[in-house]
Parts: C-alpha cells; sequence; structure tokens
C-alpha cells in the first residue's frame, strides 16, 4: 500500500512500452502472412522463378523473419518505416501527411462530441425516466446500433444529395483554407460526432445513475439538497473516473473508427490508405499504418488510466 | 430454471419489441430460400429498379431483387457472426475462467498477452489477417472469433473474479474439490445469465464488424448475399438518389437495436463501452 | 423548551416487493417533544429505518407513504411538494447514517460537506460555518478541530467519521436529528467513545433525537424513552427504565434475555487435544508487518474455544492459516497429533473432511445455484463416496438435525430466510462427520433472536455429536454464551487466554478490561457512568492502553 500515486504512473508508462513491442511483434506476424506470395502477386503468374526469387531478395524475405523484424525495428525508432512497393514512396512521409488528415477529422469530431455528449449524459441522468431522456435514449440507441456508413449515407442523402449544402466527396486535398477545408469535412466530421456522442452520453448517463443508489448521494437528498447539486455536486465528481474512460476511448475510436468513414466519403486519411495497401499487399505502409493505429490505443488507454486515477481522491489524497 | 412464459412475462415492453425483431430476422434467416420470391443471385430486372415498383425493394446494381438478396443476406450474416461469436465465447470463457479460478502466473501470462492482443484495433487487425489469409467462411470465422476471444476473455475473466470471491468457492476449495468442478459446477451455473447477455451484446459488436469488413470487400464474397457488401456494391447509386443501399444497412441497424433491446437489462455495468477495450 | 416537536399519527407506509406494494410501517404512531430522546428497537423487517425516516418527510426508493400524517412543529409534511421537504431536511430535521464512510461524499473534504446544510439552507456563510465546524468538532472530540475538517473521507478512521457525521448533523442547528444504527458498524471499543461522544453533544445542544437500533442496550444508554417495533407494528411504549426494568411483552422480554448464559456441565474428561496452533506468525503477501505473531492455542474434544477480538486483531486471518488458505511464515499446526502442511492443496481429503467451517454470510457461503440437496449431498458424495440414494436418506437426517422439514432439500438458498440459511450450512459442515468446526462470526449478521437459536443449536449438536468448535467472533456476549475457553486477540497477538472463568473475572489482562467494560449494559445510566469513569481514570480506555 505504500505505492505513490507516480509510481504506479510509472509502472503504467513501462506496461505500455511493454505492449508496444507486443504489439509490433503481432503485427509483424501478420504482414509476414500477407507477405507470402507479395512478390507473385506484384509480378503476376507469369513471372519467372529468377525474377521472383529478385523480388524476395530485395525486400529482404529470403531473411529469417527475426532479421527482418528486429532491422525494421531498428529503422522504425528512427523514424524510418521504409518505401511503398507500389509507388516507392517514403512510407514515413506518406504517413504523416495521412494521419494529419485523419487527426484532423478526430480533432473537429471531439470538440463537438466530448462536451455534448457529457452534456446529454448529465441532462439525461438529471431527468432520468423523463420523455427527454427516453428520446434522448433511444436515438442514441439507434447511433450506437447502426453501422457507420449507414450514418454517413443518411447523412449523405440528406445534405449532398437531396439538398446541395455539403459536398459528397471529402476532397481535402484541394481544399484551401480553414473554412474551406472544414466545409469539405463537414460530412465525415458529423458522422464521427453523432456516433461517439451517443456513445459518451450513455456512459455518462450510465455511471452517473449507478452511483445514485450509494448512501452519500441519499445523504445529500436527506440534507435537502436540489437534485441538480446532488447530481453536480455529488454524484458527477465521483462519475468522472469512468466518464474519462469513455471519453478517451472514443477518442481512440475517432481515430479507428475512421476506416469506414473515410471510405464512403473518400477522404484521404489513415484509413483509407490502410485499406488501398492492405488490397495492394503494400507490406511497409500497412506495417507503418498498424503501428500507428495500436500507438494511438495504447496512448488513450494510458491517458485514460493514468486521468482516472488523478481523478480519484482515495488515491489522489493518501492517507 | 425459468420457463419461457415467465420469461416473457419479465420481459418489458421494449425487450418485447426487441425479442420480436430478433424472432422475425432469425425467421427470415432460417426460412430464406422458402420466404424470398427468387434465387438468391437470380438477375430478374434492370439495374436499380425503383422500390415499390414491381420489385417491393427495388433490383440492385446488377438487377437482382434486392428483397430476395435481403432475406438471403440475413440468412448469411446473422450465421456468420453467430458462428464467430460462439467461437470467441467458447475460447474466451474458457480462458476467462481458467484465469480467474488458477490465479498466479497463468492469470497474469494470459492477461498480459490480451492487453497486447486486444491493443490493435479489431477492424484494422482483422483486415491484415484477413488479406493475408483470405475469405473463406472457416477463415472469417476463426480470425475474427479470434479477435473476439480476447474482450470476452476480459468480461469471462471479471465475471469469474467476481463470483470467485464468494464464500461458496472457498467451501469448495476447502473441500478439496478440482479445478474442473469449481469452474463448472460453482462458477459457470453463476455466470451464464452475465455471460448470456454478454453475448448479445458481442454479437452485435461481431456483427457490426462483419458488416463493415464486407462493406470495405474482406466480408462473405460474391454472389453470396451480404447485408455489408450491399450496401457497397449499391453505394454508387446513393448519387444519382437511388437509396437502395441504405436499406442493408437499416436492416443491420434494426437487428442491432432489437439485441440491444432485449439484453438491456442483464448486460454487465460494461454496457455502452465500445467493443475494443 | 417543552411542546410536542413532531406529531406522526397513523402511518401508513408500503414497499414494493416483487411488483405488489405490501405494508411495511402498519399505521403507527409516535409524538417527540423538545430535547427528548426516543429509542426505536426491533429486529430487521421492523420498520424501524422506514418510520424513523418518516421524521424528513422521506420514504427509501420504491416505498411511499400510503395514509396518515406527520406534523412537524405544526406543519404536516405528508404530502409536502420536495421543494418544501428540502427546505426540512438537513434544516429543521436533520439524518445521521449507519455507515459513515459509504455516507460521506469521496470527493469532497468534511468540511465542505459539513458546511453544505448550513450554506445551502442559507443560514450561515462560509466563514461562519467553518468557524462552527471547528467549534463542533472540539465537542464532539475529534482530533486536531481544526485541520481535520480539510481531510477527505476516506483518511479519516471509522469511529472519527460517525462522530463528524454527528457534528453535521448538528451543524445547522436542527430540532431533530434521526440517528439510524450509527455505531452498529463500529468496533466495540470504537462505539461506546462514539456514543458518550453523541450523547453529550445531543444533551449540550438539547436537540431531540430518534435513535434507531437493533441493540436494546445501546437503545437504552441513549433513549428516554423508548418503542419496541416488530414486522411494522408497534409492540410496547413506555419510558425507558420503566420498559427494561417491567417489560409488559413477552416479546420485550425475550429480546431482554438475548444471549443469557447457558449453564455448560464442565465435562471432567482427559485432555484430548484435537487442534494445536504451535508458534504461529503469518502475514499477506506483499506486506512489511505480521498479521499473527507468535500464536499457541490449544482446543480439546468435543470443547469450544472461543476467539474474541475486534477488527483488525487477526482473528479471521488465524482461521485462514488453520484452513490452509494462508501458509503461516513461521509455527506449526498439529491435528489429532498428527502435523498439518501449510497449503491447502498438500493435505489429503481426511485432513480436509475434519476441519470443516461455517461462515458468517450464509448468503454468499452457498452457491445460489444449487439446491439445498445439494449443498448438503456434495459433502457426502465427495467425502464418504454415498450413492445418490443413500445420500439422500442422510441429507434428510441431517436436516432433521437442523431442525428443518424435510422438504427444504428441494430449494434454493434464495427461498430460505437468513436463519435457515446458517442452518443449511450447519449441516453441510456436520455432512462431512468432521472433528473441528470453525465458527466465523456465524451469528454477526443474524437477527438476536435467531443468532439465539443458532447457538442453542449449535450447542446440542456438540453434546450429541462430541465436535469441538473453534468460535470467531467480536462478541462478548456470545463468548460468554457458549465458549468453554476463551482466547483475547489483539493486533495478531494473544492478549489472554484460558478458562471463561478465569478470564471473565478479575484480575483482567488490561486489554480485556476495556473490551469487557465496552459492551453496553442495559442498567440506564451504564454509559454516563463509565464516562465518568474513564474521564476520572478509574477505567481503562483505548488511549491508556495504548491502541
Amino acid at each position: 500500500m505504500n505505492n505513490t500515486l507516480p509510481i504506479i504512473i510509472l509502472k503504467r508508462l513501462t506496461m505500455g512500452l511493454f505492449i508496444l513491442f507486443g504489439v509490433s511483434i503481432l503485427i509483424t506476424v501478420g504482414v509476414e502472412a500477407l507477405a507470402g506470395d507479395v512478390c507473385s502477386a506484384v509480378l503476376g503468374q507469369a513471372a519467372s522463378p529468377e525474377t521472383v526469387a529478385a523480388c524476395q531478395a530485395q525486400l529482404g524475405l529470403n531473411q529469417p523473419v527475426y532479421v527482418r523484424y528486429l532491422d525494421w525495428l531498428f529503422n522504425v525508432v528512427q523514424g524510418d518505416f521504409g518505401t511503398s512497393l507500389a509507388n516507392k514512396r517514403e512510407v514515413s512521409e506518406l504517413l504523416s501527411k495521412r494521419m494529419g488528415n485523419t487527426f484532423y477529422l478526430a480533432t473537429a469530431a471531439a470538440i463537438f462530441a466530448v462536451p455534448l455528449g457529457i452534456f446529454l449524459g448529465v441532462v439525461a441522468a438529471l431527468y432520468r425516466n423523463s420523455a427527454l431522456d427516453h428520446a434522448i435514449s433511444s436515438s442514441t440507441l439507434a447511433a450506437i446500433s447502426s453501422p457507420e456508413f449507414f450514418v454517413g449515407y443518411i447523412l449523405m442523402a440528406i445534405f449532398a444529395v437531396s439538398n446541395n449544402w455539403f459536398p459528397a466527396i471529402s476532397d481535402v486535398e484541394s481544399a484551401a483554407g480553414f473554412w474551406s477545408r472544414l466545409y469539405v469535412s463537414a460530412l465525415p466530421i458529423m458522422t464521427l460526432t453523432l456516433v461517439t456522442v451517443a456513445h459518451m452520453m450513455r456512459m455518462t448517463r450510465a455511471s452517473i445513475v449507478n452511483l445514485l443508489a450509494s448512501p452519500y448521494i441519499e445523504m445529500a437528498k436527506l440534507k435537502g439538497m436540489k437534485p441538480s447539486r446532488i447530481i453536480i455536486k455529488h454524484a458527477l465528481p465521483n462519475a468522472w473516473a469512468p466518464i474519462i474512460q469513455v471519453v478517451v476511448l472514443n477518442l481512440g475510436y475517432m481515430v479507428v473508427g475512421c476506416v469506414v468513414i473515410e471510405v464512403v466519403f473518400v477522404y484521404p486519411g489513415l484509413g483509407a490508405l490502410t485499406v488501398e495497401s492492405v488490397m495492394l499487399r503494400d507490406l511497409p505502409i500497412v506495417q507503418g499504418t498498424a503501428m500507428v493505429f495500436a500507438t494511438v490505443y495504447v496512448v488513450l488507454f494510458l491517458v485514460a488510466d493514468i486521468l482516472s486515477m488523478l481523478a480519484n481522491p482515495r488515491l489522489r489524497y493518501r492517507k | 430454471m425459468m420457463g419461457p412464459v415467465t420469461f416473457l412475462k419479465e420481459l418489458n415492453f421494449s425487450a418485447r419489441i426487441g425479442l420480436f425483431i430478433v424472432c422475425c430476422m432469425a425467421f427470415c434467416g432460417i426460412f430464406a430460400p422458402w420466404l424470398a420470391p427468387y434465387s438468391e443471385s437470380q438477375i430478374v430486372g434492370d439495374v436499380w429498379e425503383p422500390i415499390g415498383g414491381k420489385f417491393i425493394f427495388g433490383t440492385d446494381q446488377i438487377g437482382r431483387d434486392i428483397l430476395t438478396r435481403l432475406i438471403f443476406g440475413a440468412r448469411n450474416t446473422i450465421a456468420l457472426a453467430l458462428l464467430s461469436t460462439t467461437v470467441a465465447f467458447l475460447a474466451g470463457a474458457l480462458l476467462g475462467f481458467i484465469a480467474a479460478t488458477m490465479g498466479g502466473v497463468t492469470d497474469q501470462v494470459l492477461c498480459r498477452l490480451v492487453d497486447v492482443c486486444i491493443s490493435i484495433p479489431t477492424l484494422i487487425a482483422s483486415l491484415i489477417f484477413l488479406s493475408a489469409l483470405g475469405t473463406a467462411v472457416t477463415t472469417l470465422v476463426l480470425v475474427i472469433g479470434i479477435i473476439y476471444t480476447m474482450p470476452v476473455f476480459r468480461i469471462a475473466r471479471a465475471v469469474a473474479m467476481d463470483i470467485e470471491v464468494m464464500d461458496y468457492i472457498e467451501a469448495a476449495r476447502l473441500r478439496g474439490e478440482n479445478l474442473w468442478w469449481v469452474m463448472h459446477k460453482e462458477i459457470l451455473p453463476n455466470a451464464l445469465t452475465p455471460l448470456a447477455a454478454e453475448f448479445g451484446l458481442r454479437f452485435c459488436f461481431v456483427f457490426l464488424l462483419i458488416s463493415s469488413l464486407s462493406f470495405l470487400g474482406l466480408g462473405l464474397q460474391p454472389p453470396l448475399a451480404d447485408w455489408g457488401a450491399m450496401v457497397r456494391g449499391n453505394a454508387d447509386g446513393i448519387a444519382w438518389g437511388f437509396l437502395h443501399s441504405l436499406l442493408p444497412a437499416a436492416c443491420i441497424a434494426i437487428l442491432t437495436i432489437g439485441i440491444n433491446l432485449l439484453i438491456d437489462r442483464w448486460v454487465h455495468k460494461a454496457s455502452g463501452l465500445r467493443d475494443d477495450q | 423548551m417543552t411542546g410536542t416537536l413532531l406529531d406522526i399519527k397513523d402511518l401508513l407506509i408500503e414497499a414494493d416487493i416483487e411488483g405488489e406494494w405490501k405494508p411495511i410501517v402498519h399505521r403507527l404512531s409516535m409524538t417527540l417533544d423538545r430535547g427528548e430522546i426516543i429509542g426505536l428497537i426491533g429486529e430487521s423487517g421492523a420498520g424501524k429505518s422506514t418510520f424513523g425516516l418518516s421524521a424528513l418527510g422521506y420514504t427509501k426508493p420504491g416505498c411511499r407513504i400510503v395514509s396518515g400524517s406527520i406534523m412537524l412543529n405544526g406543519m404536516e409534511l405528508v404530502g409536502k411538494p420536495d421543494s418544501g421537504l428540502r427546505s426540512i431536511r438537513g434544516n429543521k430535521v436533520a439524518y445521521v447514517a449507519q455507515s459513515a464512510a459509504a455516507s460521506f461524499n469521496p470527493a469532497h473534504t468534511l468540511f465542505e460537506q459539513f458546511a453544505e446544510s448550513p450554506v445551502q439552507h442559507g443560514k450561515m456563510s462560509a466563514e461562519e460555518a467553518r468557524a462552527s465546524c471547528v467549534e463542533l468538532f472540539r465537542q464532539l472530540h475529534l482530533p486536531e478541530p481544526e485541520l481535520i475538517g480539510n481531510r477527505y473521507p476516506h483518511q479519516v478512521s471509522g469511529g472519527q467519521l460517525q462522530r463528524a457525521m454527528t457534528a453535521m448533523a448538528l451543524g445547522s442547528s436542527p430540532d431533530i436529528i434521526v440517528f439510524d444504527e450509527p455505531t452498529t458498524a463500529l468496533d466495540v471499543t470504537t462505539q461506546i467513545e462514539v456514543l458518550g461522544a453523541i450523547k453529550e453533544a445531543v444533551k449540550a445542544h438539547q436537540v431531540a433525537a430518534i435513535y434507531i437500533s437493533h441493540d436494546l442496550a445501546v437503545v437504552a444508554q441513549m433513549a428516554d424513552r423508548i418503542m419496541v417495533l416488530r414486522y411494522g407494528d408497534l409492540i410496547e411504549e413506555g419510558k425507558a427504565s420503566d420498559l427494561l426494568s417491567d417489560p409488559q411483552e413477552e416479546y420485550t422480554r425475550q429480546l431482554l434475555n438475548v444471549r443469557s448464559e447457558r449453564a455448560r456441565k464442565n465435562q471432567d474428561r482427559e485432555e484430548n487435544i484435537q487442534l494445536h496452533i504451535e508458534n504461529i506468525s503469518a502475514r499477506y503477501p506483499g506486506m512489511t508487518f505480521n498479521v499473527l505473531e507468535d500464536i499457541n492455542i490449544k482446543v480439546v474434544r468435543g470443547r469450544t474455544v472461543a476467539i474474541v477480538g475486534e477488527s483488525g486483531s487477526g482473528k479471521s486471518t488465524l482461521a485462514r492459516v488453520i484452513t490452509g488458505l494462508l501458509p503461516p511464515d513461521r509455527g506449526s499446526i498439529k491435528f489429532n497429533g498428527d502435523l498439518l502442511t501449510a497449503e491447502l492443496k498438500t493435505r489429503p481429503v481426511n485432513a480436509l473432511q475434519s476441519i470443516q467451517m461455517i461462515y458468517q454470510m450464509a448468503d454468499v457461503a452457498m452457491n445460489p445455484r444449487h439446491r439445498v440437496k445439494e449443498i448438503i449431498g456434495r459433502p457426502l458424495e465427495f467425502y464418504l463416496g454415498m450413492k445418490p440414494e443413500a445420500r439422500d436418506t442422510r441429507v434428510f437426517e441431517l436436516l432433521r438435525q437442523i431442525e428443518l422439514p424435510e422438504e427444504f432439500s428441494e430449494r434454493y438458498p434464495a427461498q430460505l430466510s437468513g436463519g435457515e440459511k446458517q442452518r443449511v450450512c450447519i449441516a453441510r459442515a456436520l455432512a462431512a462427520n468432521p472433528d473441528l468446526i470453525i465458527c466465523d462470526e456465524v451469528t454477526s449478521a443474524l437477527d438476536q433472536l435467531v443468532a439465539e437459536g443458532i447457538l442453542d443449536l449449535l450447542l446440542n449438536l456438540q453434546k450429541k455429536l462430541d465436535v469441538s468448535y473453534l468460535f470467531i467472533t467480536h462478541d462478548i456476549a456470545t463468548v460468554k454464551a457458549i465458549a468453554d475457553e476463551i482466547v483475547v486477540m489483539h493486533q495478531g497477538r494473544v492478549v489472554e487466554q484460558g478458562g471463561k472463568e478465569a478470564i471473565l473475572s478479575p484480575p483482567f489482562a488490561p486489554y480485556t478490561e476495556l473490551l469487557l467494560s465496552s459492551v453496553p449494559e442495559m442498567e440506564p445510566g451504564w454509559l454516563d457512568d463509565l464516562v465518568s469513569r474513564r474521564k476520572k481514570g478509574e477505567a481503562p480506555t483505548a488511549d491508556s492502553i495504548g491502541t
């Protein structure tokens, strides 16, 4: 019990590094399987055994797996993700550009979604079992139950086809300036916001309602406190830990969930890149994007854990 | 321990709606060949014939009857999701129970392994492994099943740990019962209800994942009907005002809503959380 | 300062029990004068908390007031809108809950929570509240009254929290405080200090109080008048001294006679030592100090050894060491002369069979998905290899021994009452034909009269079967009732051990004396007397013996 907060956090960080290391091995294994016949796939059926062998030598496929893994790891640590098989461009350059696009999308959605999700959750908890609560709860249930492409296509049908308000295709590459960039990516941002707001709202409501059975909430009632004060002063501070967890995990989701949404709106992000390169068997890119996604996840898991520890007064103020 | 009638009585209004939706979909899936007006891949009309005309839901991008495809899609997509979820639950629950009852090093090793696996987003992991291993039905079931073993392991372990601390487990250990007895006679009967609800929830996630995968072109391959692939195939129509692709998407949403409504009361506190945690 | 403050008439409260509204308070009435303390006493299900809470115009979720009237200072609370009730709660009528640890919000400091009522009800400014908080904390003998308010609830001990909660209730100078079992969750030596502090403060502030408890002796010390409740009905009401000296109803008499000493013939028999614990020291993994330090205990065949101590004394850890759940660092355990291995896994089946265990919470000691016949039958199959028919016959026999009908064999635990559950647990232990049964607080979770029945049953079975008991408890009354020998434990060590008479009569070891003197007695005025003797240094206090 003599673990202080910094020590717990340090342990958690080490754990995170260890997990990233494990993830990189796992991804390499997956990519190895993918690599099986990459040369014959790239060169076509007609290729002679010699050209296939030459191709494999060029990719280093004739070396043992662990040598290739260590080489790759060594380069990645230095920021070098290799070169694309399809167009011979630097993977890191490609990644950073696409990452920028995806993080733009995620950040824009988060700015709307996080406050809205928490606010709606608190409101639904405050007026629980009212018509308002039922309306919020059923619409968010519909949103979490729908695949992202459904939400995306509905928005597209309404806002791009029936009314020509926003473009159906998010060509951010040619959009110049803040407003025009926001304009072309409006639909993917809305889709992402809708889906994540629903999750955050439901979790916020559930965390608060869970606490309402606590004796200290009854105590607050018996002290004659108003329902709004009970929710905001007494329940919310204790619900922060689970709310933070769900918010941070949804941020992670915003990055990863982009895959489908980016495909729907032809948005040039990391997700679309992953799908393209998986189809093309462009190994270095697949390895790179998978690593980026996993890193985002691991970092966000870490942040979620550390923040919810900080939100817990029992851990913040030791005996 | 509960008869079907009492079970029905226990359900509230929204859970009954959920049950109705699930039963309808299951019915369509089971009796697909008898219910569908045409055969699965038969071309019966022009491309994108309008909804509500000669064909109730119109025709798709190559002129197949959408109603027929929806009914067969129910069968294919639900069966695939059901099989994958079952694989995930058999493996995940077994490992989770073992981790919880044995504790110590076994538990530590399993937990750390799962920590690693779960850090690769499910969609990314399935994209990589499916494109490497192909999209034969068995491969699909196994890959998705194994990917979902990870979250199921966590849930099953958590459920078993809650039961593990009960005095009756200690009593069984003091009696000298072996691990197998503790797992299947003491823990399992008490874990069934929460795990059944979790099964419903996980089924939804698997179902959505499969739909996304086939939307991205990595699910069941044509000519098999599949809701996600139908959305993908008809997506181009949206720009022309043909909303055919929204029908299978709506089916996915309706089934997921139905299951959620049905299991809402029993779901572990972690519900509402996303699958990837 | 006289006149009726609270007048409750014909109050009928119903609860939603599995979808049906059933009455739980049957048209009860109560009057409370200024400065008066009324005690509500009863077992679980008596409706005492529900009735007591109605003074705040409050019912727990799932309950409703059907009819009757609650007049507070001439103001009707029944049917009053929520906003009106809020201006009374925490203001005119305050509440002190059973578990202060759970009833303080973990996210705010004690001072913030103290200030909430007076500031929100517009009685004081924040600065005035702080001054009043320090003053009240001082009156309730909290250490460092200027500073303790800055702490969070988890940084303060249970006894201190309960005092802080009383201070919080007094904070807005209410007319009435409802105390809902405020000391039930505390250790006996802590309880007596908190009771003393509460009583002093309540008298000093001339506040009226409703004191709810299941413990007649505690109520006897606190209340001017007592109402005895059972199943939502009033059994008897009267001045505390009259009711205690001359109870009119049989039920009250039963409550008064709870845990009287049982006559035990002190069989002279050869010392057949069954369990011999030698020099045991133990600690939990990762801990830096020993939870048990050099423990030596002998249990003789057919006798009862009671291990008594407060929370943290190590008494339950000792049970874990004996059963092999926690291997000790040092020392040995011999059973019937044979050395028991430290680890449960390495013990032979017959060693497991001969030591059985009964738990405090019978609810969680039985698998809710097994029927009674499976619960009792499993040891029969497992240890004795009985076939289904023989097993069922023996299950019926055991059910008879624990005085339950045969039909109970088909029931699930959820279909049994608390006492019945504990009886089934006893039957399960007996099914193994053990030599020794470890009873870990087996009566603590039960109502007093039910607990009486369990104790009687255990003693009868001992006479018939010649089984020994290792009886772990915090309750001195239980010890007096059943023990042959007593081991007093404190902070992981044995403070004193020996025959019952020797331990329970002077000269006492200091801790034993503190423990014994802290057990509330029925005699009204006993508490005041004890508090004044402790102040004069004539009786030991927790501080004086350095706990």
